[in-house]
This record gives structure tokens, C-alpha cells and sequence, in this order.
């Protein structure tokens, strides 16, 4: 069934053009593995959830003008009981960041004061009782602040809290053995005890480069009003008014107090919006590597067909008097399908080769992980199955040359 | 002749116009590809002060203590206000500016603009001739206006039209969070990409709108931002940040004889000597004087997405050029039977060479035409991205000429091996098989 040795034998008459395509399928292999390696990593990152419920939600950035820089506290509680007020608004909080706003603040923790190096790293979130239920992240355990635990700070000086809230990636990271309830950690160079009241599910850190991989969920919220001239209202409004708020909110800011800057461009975004600026970068990486994988598994069949047209096209003749002394036209399809099969086993040897290569390239220039098997697995299948698919046209055509053809010059 | 060879080629071109197509769109796609993101590497890994960058340096001390401490490794990216000042009065270099970063409510006289925040630099008078800061109106500030805390201001000229309309403002007044300051100079059209004096900023965002003296912005408390790195007991806290063990100022000489740049270097590591004895430093001196371009690098400036799109953009020509070179040798060898005429009338084994080639050369014109199309158009795309850089996407009369030469060079050289093997043909041989 398979003629192999005959066509070992006729390839070696064409020994540059065979090179070329299993060159051409090596280099292809190479390309996409790697390709949709970066493409899948960067989707991942652009669905990773933020541990918020983000529709109906809004924020607000906002800076004082002409208070001094950390005298703000008042203005920062009018402003919170006006948006509190609004029709439309379910609830407000003025937070230092949020998820996934790019700029924020860090520090280490640890659970044993005298420690030498810290024991996990964290973003810190400042805000009051209303911060749970405006981000509507979920507690898994304990309770929220009360009223009477928030404390009103200058950002300069920040009082060690006696009671946060951490995230369950923070309170894993704090205490591997157990539940973290109850239990107290350090944070900073701090050698007063902070309690934890209470356990979030998820929430993610205000970055998002592959910097924060390392600490992406860990998340630690402090009862703190910050009294800086600089805030985030973050808003949820009630099911559906986004858009009135959206609007309502800023124009009741400006009308309670002219005294600030509201930043035109960036300045109140719905949070769809805040998410599609954060991951940007990574989602027009992604669609352009998409594209370019298609256009170069494009190029890559169209040089197949092209060139087996021509092979067709060269052996008319010996086609016909193969017909001409028996072989079938299902004999003539075998092989050149069979041809293309041994091209491309050659090609795609070579090129998850170069595909493991390159990628090695890639994580010493790059941030980037390595590539796992299953990439160059699956990329071999498809590019063989896309040589056999490509082979397709033009070996139909060369099955279809009539036995009369060997009997015919030129 | 080459007239001739050139009729040849498009008729040859002609006969099959689907291959013909394929070659073109495929060496056109590879070349767009690679000339935008070639572009856009060039624009971005660029020089940002051509002809001065090569006296500028970056000079480098470690104060920190021993926590931490690593042999071998680079000591911090800025310096604390302490050294800067130190090596500032020192004045070794021909030229020293401190400065850093921050942001300055605006105040505008005019009642019809709301107040405003806007970047700003905090630095020292050598920053403008040093960086070769083109003026519009005026002049920089003077040493002895750094010294005396004048409330001076140089603003840009996007500022400039903003709130003087355009006019020169010189000796006009500027209120910053309360404080009234004179314009003494406005600074023309000056974008250096990469920013390079401070990386902490948008490395290719646009100029800063308000330049004051640093003695001045710290004597009115101006904010500043950009990062702060602490040890040991220092807090990062604004009001003491001249003597918390904190860097966060970025500090630049400019050397105009390369013979003394070594000598530099040792003030450096004397300096560190000194320090370490006064007991202020702990760590082994570890000085460093990066050149402009060498500090850059350090850094990688250059985004790494932008680098991998070149890679990937590169990858893909060579595919592309790959895949025309086999269907350029399947179509010069299936008119073996031609080029055996030819031969045998008398064409030197050269003459078809050059024929063949001629053909492979206009493919590569038509793809590098086609190729420059898109590479505009992928330039466009990138200018809509909402990356800084973006707006610094353009094709420069250099990279024309360069994509050009790489499309009808990458051709060529795609067409050698064909035209190589088809003319090797044996003209007896084709000949007898007709």
C-alpha cells in the first residue's frame, strides 16, 4: 500500500524543492508553537478575575486643589455622603487604588516581628466599612469593619491597624497550615500585631505586568480613610444606572466643591473600561500573533500546493503510464499524499526542535514560561494534517490524469 | 539586454498569475510585517540626544547599608538627596544637573480655565544647556537663582499656548499651588524619546509642562513623584526627604573630554572612600558612570513586546522568503525545456542566469512596493494604539531606502538558488526529452 522506497527515490530527484518545504513546515512549527504559546499566556492573564463584581461599577479619580496635601479628610467625607446620596448609587468608598489601575502600594508582611525578611508580599487598600460591599468581593470568613474600627489618617503617617482584612491567597500565603482568622501578621517593619477580622475570596492587586505575578491576589484591606487631596471614589450603582451615574456623579462633585481636578481622559471610567485599558498591550499582542498565524499557515499551504501542482504538472507523463499499467487512481492520491506525509514528518521533526529552541531563546530575552509539550504536539498535527490538506487539490488532479497520457509526448 | 530580460520576466510573470500573486502577497506581507516593527524599534531604541549623548553619564553610588548587600551587584538607580547635593557642588564634570520628578497645581489667572495639574521637573540650572533644551522666549534660570530659591518658572510651549496664548511670556506670572513664580523662559518643541533623563516617567511620553529650580520645589513643598527607595529606618516621607536614607533623585554630568571620564570614575570611588569613612556609607564602594546610551541599555528600555513583534515579524519574512524561494526553483525548472532552447541558441550559462534573475528581481520590486503599502498601514495601526509611544510610530526617509533594499534584496537572493540550478541544465539533454 504505502510505496515508500519509490518515492524516497523520486525525492531525491527533487532534493531542493523537498528541503525547502520541509524547511518552510520546520520554520511554520516553530512560529505557531511559539505563537500560541504567547497568545494563550497573554488570554489567560486578560481573564483573570479581579474578585469584584464588575458590572455596575464605576470610579472616579479626583485630587483637590488649593487644601493641603494630606488636610483633605473632610472634603474626602462630603464628597462620599454626596455620591452616597445620589439616586442611582448603591454605595461609595474612597480608596487609595483598586484593581487593576495600574498604580498602588506594596509592602511586605510578615508573622513574627523579629523576622529578618518578610513572608509574603501585598498590596495595601485603604478604605472603610463600605469597601466590601461597594467592590461586592465575597467573605468567605469572618466580618467586615465596623463603623467605629476606621480611622482617619494622613497617608504620610498610617497607624498600625489592630484589625484588616486579607485575601485567601494572602492568608494562605501567612499561614500554609490553617485557617488564618484570628491569627495576627506584621506589616511592613511594623512590630504592633494586626488582626485578621476577616477572610475575602479573591482580589486582585491594582497592577497587572508579569512583575506582580508572584502576588497578584494578595490583597490586604486596612480601615484607614486616607485625608490626601488625592482619592479614587469607587462607585456601584444600583442595577442598571451605570450610565446616569456615570454622568450624575462627577457633575454632584463639581457642584458640592469647584475646588478639584477631575483628569478628563481617565478620570470616570466605568470599570469595563478600566479593565480594557489595564490589558490593552496583551490583548492587541494576542490578535496580532493570531493573525500572524493564520497568514503564515496561509503562506505556508499555499507554498504546498504550489509546489505539488508543479510536481503534478512535471509527471504527467510517468502518471499516465503508471495508470497505463494498472495502478488505480486511489494509488496515484496514496502517493502524493503519502510524499507530503514523509516531507512533513521531516519538517515537523525539525521544527519542534527549533520550536522547543526558540522558545528556550525566548525565556532568556523575555519574561515568558517555558513551552509545554502539548503546544508542539498539537502544532505537529496540525501542520501534518495541513500538508495533507494542501497536498489534497492538486494530488485529486494528478489522479485524474488518464492512462492515454503515457502514450501522449508532453 | 536587461530590457529584454525584462519583457521576458513579465511575460513569464503573466503566464501564471495565481503563483505569481502568491510570491508577490507573500514577500509583501513578510516585508510589511517587518518593516513596521522595524520601525518602530528604530524609533524607540533611537538616540534621544544625537550628537551630545556620547558626553553624557549617569553617575552611580551605593549609600546603602549592609542589608541585603550582594557582591556584584549594581548599586541603586537614583541617588539620595545627601550625594546629589555633594556631587553637584563638587562640580567635577564640565556640566551636573539633580533633578526629579513631580506634579504642580496649576493656577491659571484666567478665570474661564479651571485649575490643573501638571508634570513637572524639579532641577538645576545646568539642565538646559546640558541637554541642549532649545528656548522659545527667554532663557534658563541662573546658578545663583538655584541657590537664592527664586520663584522662577520655565514652561513649555504646549503651556505656553495654553495659558499665554502663544505670546512670549517672559516676565509674566504663573501661580503654582499658591505660590506666584515668574516665567523666565518657554521651551520650544523638544521631545527626546526615549525620555531618557528620568526612566521612572512614560519613558516616551511627552516633555514635562513646568520646569522650577529643586531647591525652590522643595522650599514650597511641590510633590514629587516617581519612586523612592528606602532602607533601614527611612520612611519615604516628603518632609524629610533630604535626610531619610532614601534615593529618589537622578542625577547627570556631561564630560566633554573622553579622557577624563576614567578620572570621573575615581572621584567617584574616592567619594565613596570618603563616605564609607565618615561612616554614612557601609558597602564597599561601587561606583558607576554609564554613558547615555549604556544606561538605556541597563535598563532596557525598549518594551519587550516590541522587541518580540520584531522577532516575530523577522521569523515571518524568512518563512515567507522560504516558501518563494521553492516556488521559484519549481517554476525556473519546469521550463527546463525553454532555458535548453535558449542555451542551445547560444545563451551563455551568464546570460540565463541574469534572465532568471531579472525575474526573481521583479518580484521582489512588486513585493517590496506592496510590502511598503502595508508597512505604512501597519505603522498607522500602531499610531492608533494607546501606547505613549505610538505617536513616534512614523516611516523615516532612512527606512524607506531600507525596506526597499531588503525587499529587492531578500528577492534576489530568494531567486540565486533557483536560477543557479535551472541554469545548470544540460541544453542536449532537455532538448532529447522534448
Amino acid at each position: 500500500m504505502l510505496q515508500i522506497k519509490p518515492i524516497l527515490a523520486a525525492l531525491k530527484r527533487h532534493k531542493a524543492g523537498t528541503i525547502l518545504i520541509a524547511m518552510q513546515i520546520a520554520l511554520t512549527l516553530a512560529i505557531v508553537c511559539n505563537a500560541i504559546f504567547i497568545i494563550h499566556q497573554r488570554l489567560d492573564r486578560v481573564q483573570r478575575p479581579t474578585g469584584m463584581v464588575e458590572s455596575d461599577l464605576m470610579t472616579i479619580q479626583n485630587r483637590f486643589v488649593g487644601t493641603e496635601e494630606s488636610k483633605a479628610g473632610p472634603l474626602v467625607k462630603a464628597d462620599l455622603q454626596a455620591l452616597r446620596q445620589l439616586p442611582g448609587v448603591q454605595d461609595a468608598v474612597a480608596l487609595n487604588s483598586y484593581p487593576l489601575r495600574g498604580g498602588g502600594w506594596s509592602t511586605g508582611v510578615r508573622t513574627d516581628p523579629d523576622a529578618k525578611n518578610s513572608k509574603g508580599h501585598t498590596t495595601q487598600y485603604f478604605g472603610d466599612e463600605h469597601t466590601l460591599p461597594t467592590l461586592a468581593v465575597k467573605l468567605i470568613a469572618g466580618r467586615n469593619f465596623r463603623a467605629d474600627e476606621i480611622v482617619e489618617a494622613d497617608p504620610q503617617a498610617i497607624p498600625d491597624p489592630a484589625v484588616i482584612i486579607v485575601s485567601k491567597a494572602l492568608a494562605e500565603k501567612m499561614y500554609p497550615e490553617g485557617s488564618a482568622l484570628g491569627k495576627t501578621i506584621y506589616i511592613g517593619d511594623s512590630k504592633s500585631p494586626s488582626t485578621i477580622v476577616g477572610i475575602v475570596e479573591r482580589l486582585q492587586v491594582p497592577w497587572n505586568g508579569t512583575w506582580s505575578d508572584t502576588f497578584y491576589e494578595n490583597s490586604l484591606i486596612q480601615p484607614v480613610q486616607l485625608t490626601s487631596a488625592f482619592t479614587n471614589y469607587v462607585i456601584r450603582t444600583k442595577p442598571g444606572q451605570l450610565a446616569d451615574v456615570l454622568k450624575a456623579a462627577p457633575a454632584a462633585l463639581v457642584k458640592a466643591n469647584r475646588m478639584r481636578v477631575i483628569p478628563s481622559e481617565r478620570g470616570v471610567r466605568t470599570f469595563a473600561q478600566v479593565r480594557e485599558a489595564a490589558y490593552k498591550g496583551d490583548r492587541g499582542m494576542a490578535i496580532l500573533m493570531g493573525v500572524v498565524c493564520l497568514v503564515l499557515l496561509g503562506i505556508t499551504a499555499a507554498g504546498i500546493v504550489g509546489l505539488t501542482s508543479f510536481w503534478v504538472g512535471q509527471r504527467r507523463k510517468q502518471i499516465g503510464v503508471r495508470r497505463a499499467l494498472g495502478a488505480t487512481k486511489h494509488d496515484i492520491l496514496s502517493y502524493f499524499l503519502t510524499e507530503n506525509l514523509l516531507i512533513g514528518i521531516a519538517g515537523v521533526l525539525i521544527g519542534a526542535f527549533l520550536a522547543v529552541g526558540m522558545n528556550l531563546w525566548l525565556v532568556t530575552q523575555f519574561e515568558m514560561a517555558r513551552l509545554s509539550a502539548v503546544y508542539v504536539v498539537v502544532g505537529v498535527i496540525a501542520l501534518l494534517l495541513l500538508g495533507q490538506g494542501a497536498t489534497l487539490a492538486p494530488a485529486m488532479r494528478a489522479s485524474r490524469v488518464s492512462p492515454v497520457e503515457a502514450t501522449r509526448s508532453v | 539586454m536587461l530590457g529584454y530580460y525584462f519583457d521576458l520576466a513579465l511575460r513569464s510573470l503573466r503566464r501564471n498569475k495565481m503563483l505569481t500573486a502568491l510570491m508577490v502577497v507573500a514577500i509583501a506581507l513578510g516585508i510589511g510585517a517587518s518593516m513596521t516593527t522595524l520601525t518602530v524599534l528604530h524609533v524607540l531604541s533611537g538616540d534621544p540626544l544625537p550628537g551630545t549623548s556620547s558626553t553624557l553619564f549617569y553617575p552611580q553610588v551605593d549609600p546603602r547599608d549592609m542589608d541585603g548587600y550582594e557582591e556584584g551587584k549594581r548599586p541603586p538607580e537614583q541617588v539620595s538627596w545627601v550625594d546629589g547635593m555633594n556631587l553637584l557642588r563638587a562640580k567635577r564634570a564640565d556640566r551636573q544637573a539633580l533633578m526629579t520628578g513631580g506634579a504642580v497645581p496649576v493656577q491659571p489667572a484666567q478665570s474661564n480655565i479651571d485649575p490643573f495639574f501638571s508634570d513637572a521637573r524639579y532641577t538645576s540650572s545646568d539642565f538646559f544647556p546640558m541637554f541642549k533644551v532649545p528656548f522659545l522666549y527667554g532663557r534658563p534660570w541662573s546658578e545663583s537663582e538655584d541657590g537664592a530659591k527664586a520663584r522662577v518658572v520655565v514652561i513649555s510651549r504646549t503651556l505656553n499656548e495654553k495659558l499665554f496664548g502663544g505670546k512670549d511670556s517672559v516676565g509674566q506670572t504663573l501661580r503654582m499651588k499658591d505660590t506666584a513664580f515668574q516665567v523666565v523662559g518657554v521651551i520650544d518643541l523638544w521631545r527626546p524619546s526615549p525620555r531618557f533623563y528620568d526612566l521612572n516617567m512614560d519613558s516616551y511620553g511627552s516633555l514635562e509642562d513646568v520646569f522650577v529650580p529643586l531647591s525652590t520645589a522643595r522650599d514650597v513643598h511641590f510633590e514629587h513623584s516617581g519612586s523612592t527607595d528606602c532602607w533601614g529606618t527611612g520612611g519615604g516621607d516628603e518632609e524629610h526627604a533630604e535626610t531619610s536614607p532614601c534615593v529618589w533623585l537622578q542625577f547627570w554630568v556631561q564630560i566633554n573630554d573622553s579622557g577624563k571620564v576614567a578620572a570621573y570614575r575615581d572621584y567617584l570611588v574616592h567619594y565613596s572612600q570618603e563616605q564609607k569613612a565618615l561612616g554614612r556609607f557601609q558597602r564597599p564602594p561601587n561606583a558607576q558612570l554609564p554613558g547615555l546610551m549604556e544606561w538605556l541599555d541597563i535598563n532596557k528600555v525598549v518594551p519587550g513586546d516590541v522587541r518580540l513583534q520584531t522577532w516575530l515579524a523577522l521569523g515571518f519574512l524568512l518563512v515567507c522568503l522560504v516558501n518563494t524561494v521553492g516556488l521559484m526553483l519549481a517554476k525556473f525548472l519546469r521550463r527546463a525545456g525553454e532555458l535548453g532552447v535558449r542555451r542551445a541558441l547560444g545563451a551563455s550559462k551568464r546570460e540565463v542566469f541574469a534572465q532568471l534573475l531579472v525575474e526573481s528581481g521583479v518580484i521582489g520590486l512588486a513585493g517590496g512596493f506592496f510590502g511598503l503599502l502595508l508597512a505604512f498601514v501597519g505603522l498607522w495601526l500602531v499610531r492608533k494604539q494607546p501606547s505613549s509611544y505610538a505617536a513616534l510610530a512614523h516611516m523615516s526617509s532612512g527606512m524607506l531606502l531600507v525596506t526597499f533594499l531588503l525587499a529587492v534584496g531578500a528577492t534576489l537572493l530568494a531567486g540565486l538558488l533557483p536560477a543557479w540550478r535551472a541554469c545548470q541544465i544540460t541544453p542536449a539533454l532537455q532538448l532529447k526529452s522534448q
